[in-house]
């Protein structure tokens, strides 16, 4: 039943997000589906992940869009068209993606896979696997994000007048 | 109790969705936003595969799920940055109009 409710929030938050037209209306509508989403990890057993996706989707990704859209403020008026002139193409080729994609899983090996118990898995545990078998990966993320914070501010920041 | 299938097929329509909506949509911050819904579509899968999966203690897709967040996080950031770059040289977003590179 909570799946339900989770599932059906997502999907009207992604498909709202894709179609209203007030840029922060779209916005609004993506920290719904992301915070499904999140509900749907936690009800997989995953709680931690569940509550990452919380806090850096929509606490983090969903803020900085906001500040985003309030920067690029458009002057034009807003009656302009807001979809691309081959959309009919897109559509098409976005539901050819999901029937192919329904069509795989309906037709693979997973809907027999038995239901197994709830794995119990603690936070302790992924902060031991964090600091031993992912220690690496762990590592290249931070200098990843590392990587990423200096060069967002590096591409977003004013030129400078050359002086001569 | 769920089955698996109902996550993978609530997955391939946040994946279908993102997809049609970084193809129709005009503005580069919507494309963006379509983009990252695609990304938590995979995320949704991982999720699954590794709670039905046969070895759901090696914690292995957890671990894929949190590194694909930092990851999309660093991907939002920098696209946001050129995003807001553009719109500084174009004084707009609307990706229709920005074609100077177009042959």
């Amino acid at each position: 039943m909570s799946f339900a409710i989770f599932a059906v929030f997502t999907v009207a938050g992604a498909l709202a997000a894709m179609i209203l037209r007030n840029l922060v209306h779209c916005v609004l509508a993506l920290v719904l589906a992301f915070t499904g989403l999140a509900g749907l990890y936690i009800q997989l057993g995953a709680q931690f992940v569940g509550f990452a996706q919380i806090l850096i989707y929509v606490g983090a990704v969903a803020i900085l869009v906001v500040f985003a859209i309030l920067l690029t403020r458009s002057h034009e008026p807003p009656s302009r068209l807001a979809v691309s002139p081959g959309w009919a193409t897109s559509i098409f080729v976005a539901a050819a993606v999901f029937g192919v994609l329904a069509w795989s899983i309906r037709s693979s090996a997973i809907s027999a896979l038995p239901i197994s118990p709830h794995p119990e898995i603690t936070v302790r545990q992924i902060g031991d696997a964090l600091m031993s078998q992912f220690v690496l990966p762990l590592e290249v993320i931070g200098l990843l994000l590392t990587a990423a914070l200096v060069g967002a501010v590096t591409i977003a920041m004013r030129e400078q007048r050359r002086m001569k | 109790m769920t089955v698996p299938v109902n996550y993978l097929l609530i997955s391939a329509v946040i994946f279908a969705i993102g997809l049609a909506g970084a193809l129709v949509r005009r503005n580069a911050i919507l494309v963006l936003i379509g983009i990252e819904l695609m990304l938590n579509a995979a995320n949704l899968n991982f999720i699954a595969f590794w709670r039905y999966g046969p070895n759901p203690e090696a914690l292995t897709g957890v671990m894929f799920a949190l590194f694909s967040i930092g990851v999309a996080a660093a991907e939002a950031a920098v696209g946001l940055a050129l995003i807001i770059t553009v719109y500084r040289h174009f004084h707009t977003t609307d990706l229709d109009r920005i074609d100077s590179m177009r042959g």
